[in-house]
């Protein structure tokens, strides 16, 4: 239908160098964590020399234990884009219904969902997650689901769903005000009905960057657990090459192919989805897109007209 | 003087202010009493906060009368359920503003759909279309399916505001309450859309309310006219009554502030002498 593809194309953020260099960067990670664990080695397979540098036979050399680097990055990106996918999912999903319930309900309910919200953003992130993290992982009866990325994934989505669930709760009040909801509600639109039909659409540019934004942080909280030896012991991400890394003295004996390509794909995801990100930015506040356009044209304009320079850029 | 009629009586409405600890009480609503009649239309005519569109959001079940009671053929409007979507359907509102009344993530056929199968919950697929079409017909949106796939911001605001109106006819309303129509629309379009509006009146024999704060165009449009100040209704009367022989200085001073073609170009020399007198 002609019609879907338009409400598509509405969405969509301009194409711009950001969103074309994100999406690439991003497109080319994921790629290479679908693709590589398929023809490379068996990343677990310690028979080979350790501590050998890039060679022909193991593209990025070997680790300490004899892994084959190369193929430890790859399942590792595939690992880490898992946790990153599942956890930023999840911390949406939470922001959603805290948020925008929130938002648009107001009254006591705001009230008991924005002090939980509340209370969720000042404690201090990563200590809370590695207490639970370290509680779950003790406990009895989970068996294999214990030490899975899955649940590290979970931890850090329902630990890391408060910022956005205040920014769409700012949104969602915001939209509750305006006059289609008003119209609707004289329609005869029932509740829900308003929320994820009038006012949800509406937040979908602002929900994407949220997303987004979760993933990163899965990835990043993901590695930072890992490091500390808290992250999932039966998969390979590229935080537990970190933390492998760094407990077999990578630095101290100079194998820089040991943790700079880990690091590197961590840092390389992160401004992918940060670019990806502010072309999304430019949707939800189309000031920005023309701020440096307007910016430019007042140097043009104070250089030529030999005006006082300077001033407030639009 | 019930049956047949959308009454509005005795209604009341207190806003609370609160500015940290103070909480004050502000009077929007008082007492206010009218009768809209089926095919003929009142007009509420006052500055802004005066307390015209808590009226008009208390009619279309926005926000609840502190006290008194909105009456659709003399009975009180209704609070939730069957009921409430029963006098939905036979009260209608055309907002202020067209260019936020209409969701920008929707079709034109979203927004006089969903009014036209909520309130006709039999309707088909098809049949709705049909009706869609002809909805967008009779606001002179033709031929109505070039609008259907359209998007509010595709149109233009006399466009939308028709849009609006269409779709508050959608459930077959017998009653509009039109809150400002036109004020935000250009002015050569105005007349167009109160024509309209006009010609749909005396077609469907619908009931207006027409809130403005022109009297011109209450004059023209309507039948009574009631003047709003600060919550009270000052004055009230056939519409030619209440322009030609303006009882309260408050319907003096809005029929003075209008423009007066016998009176154009008087600022203007105004201006000009005192100029000249101080050089």
């Amino acid at each position: 239908m002609a019609d879907r593809f338009a409400s598509i194309r509405f969405l969509m953020p301009r194409w711009s160098g950001k969103l074309v260099v994100g999406l690439v960067m991003v497109g080319l990670i994921t790629a290479f964590g679908l693709i590589a664990p398929l023809f490379a080695p068996d990343p677990r397979d310690s028979g080979n020399k350790g501590l050998r540098p890039p060679s022909a036979e193991h593209w990025l050399g070997t680790t300490k234990l004899g892994y084959d680097v190369f193929a430890q990055l790859a399942t590792g990106t595939q690992g880490s884009l898992y946790v990153g996918l599942v956890g930023g999912l999840t911390a949406m999903l939470l922001a959603i219904v805290f948020g925008i319930l929130a938002g648009y309900f107001g009254g006591w309910l705001d009230e008991v969902l924005m002090l939980a919200t509340n209370i969720m953003l000042v404690i201090p992130g990563l200590p809370l997650v590695m207490v639970i993290a370290a509680y779950v992982q003790n406990t009895e009866g989970l068996g294999d689901f214990a030490r899975s990325s899955t649940l590290v994934a979970l931890i850090l989505g329902i630990t890391g769903w408060a910022g956005s669930a205040v920014v769409l709760r700012a949104q969602a009040r915001s939209l509750r005000t305006r006059e289609y909801v008003a119209a609707a509600r004289v329609a005869g639109e029932g509740g829900l009905r308003i929320i994820f039909v009038e006012i949800l659409p509406n937040l979908v540019p602002l929900i994407a960057a949220q997303l987004i934004f979760g993933v990163m942080a899965a990835v990043l909280g993901e590695a930072g657990l890992s490091y500390l030896g808290l992250g999932p012991t039966n998969s390979i991400t590229l935080g537990t090459m970190l933390n492998d890394a760094q407990t077999g003295q990578a630095v101290g004996s100079r194998a820089w192919w040991w943790f700079v390509p880990p690091g590197a794909m961590i840092a390389l995801l992160g401004t992918g989805l940060s670019l990806i990100n502010f072309a999304i930015d430019e949707i939800v506040n189309p000031k920005l897109r023309l701020a440096p356009q307007a910016a430019r044209r007042q140097r043009r304009a104070a250089k030529e007209g030999g005006l006082a320079g300077g001033g407030a850029y639009a | 003087m019930s049956a047949g009629s959308l009454e509005v009586r005795n209604l009341s409405k207190d806003f609370r202010l609160r500015s940290g600890l103070k909480v004050s009480v502000l009077h929007a609503v008082s007492d206010v009493s009218f009768t809209v009649q089926p095919g003929r239309t009142v007009a509420l005519v006052g500055e802004s906060g005066s307390g015209k569109s808590t009226i008009a959001r208390i009619i279309a079940r926005l926000e609840t009368a502190t006290s008194g009671d909105v009456l659709l053929d003399g009975t009180p409007s209704p609070d939730r359920g069957a009921a409430l979507g029963a006098y939905r359907r036979q009260v209608q509102m055309v907002f202020q503003d067209p260019f936020a009344s209409l969701n920008p993530f929707h079709t034109i056929a979203h927004h006089i759909e969903r009014p036209l199968r909520l309130h006709h919950p039999g309707l088909g697929a098809a049949e709705a279309r049909v009706r869609t079409i002809d909805l967008l017909e009779r606001v002179a949106l033709t031929p109505g399916e070039t609008y259907l796939n359209r998007r509010p911001h595709e149109l233009s605001g006399g466009q939308r505001q028709r849009v609006a109106i269409a779709r508050a006819l959608a459930p077959g309303a017998r009653f509009i309450v039109a809150d400002e129509p036109v004020s935000m629309l250009d002015v050569s379009i105005r007349v167009e859309v109160l024509t309209l509006l006009a010609d749909l009146q005396r077609t469907e024999n619908l009931g207006v309310l027409y809130i403005t704060h022109d009297l011109a165009t209450a004059r023209h449009f309507s039948d009574e006219i009631l003047v709003m100040l600060r919550g009270k209704i000052v004055e009230r009367g056939p519409a030619d009554e209440v322009i030609l022989n303006p009882q309260h200085e408050y319907t003096r001073a809005l029929r003075e502030a209008a423009a007066d073609p016998d009176r154009l170009g008087q600022l203007r020399d105004e201006v000009r002498r005192e100029s000249e007198g101080a050089r």
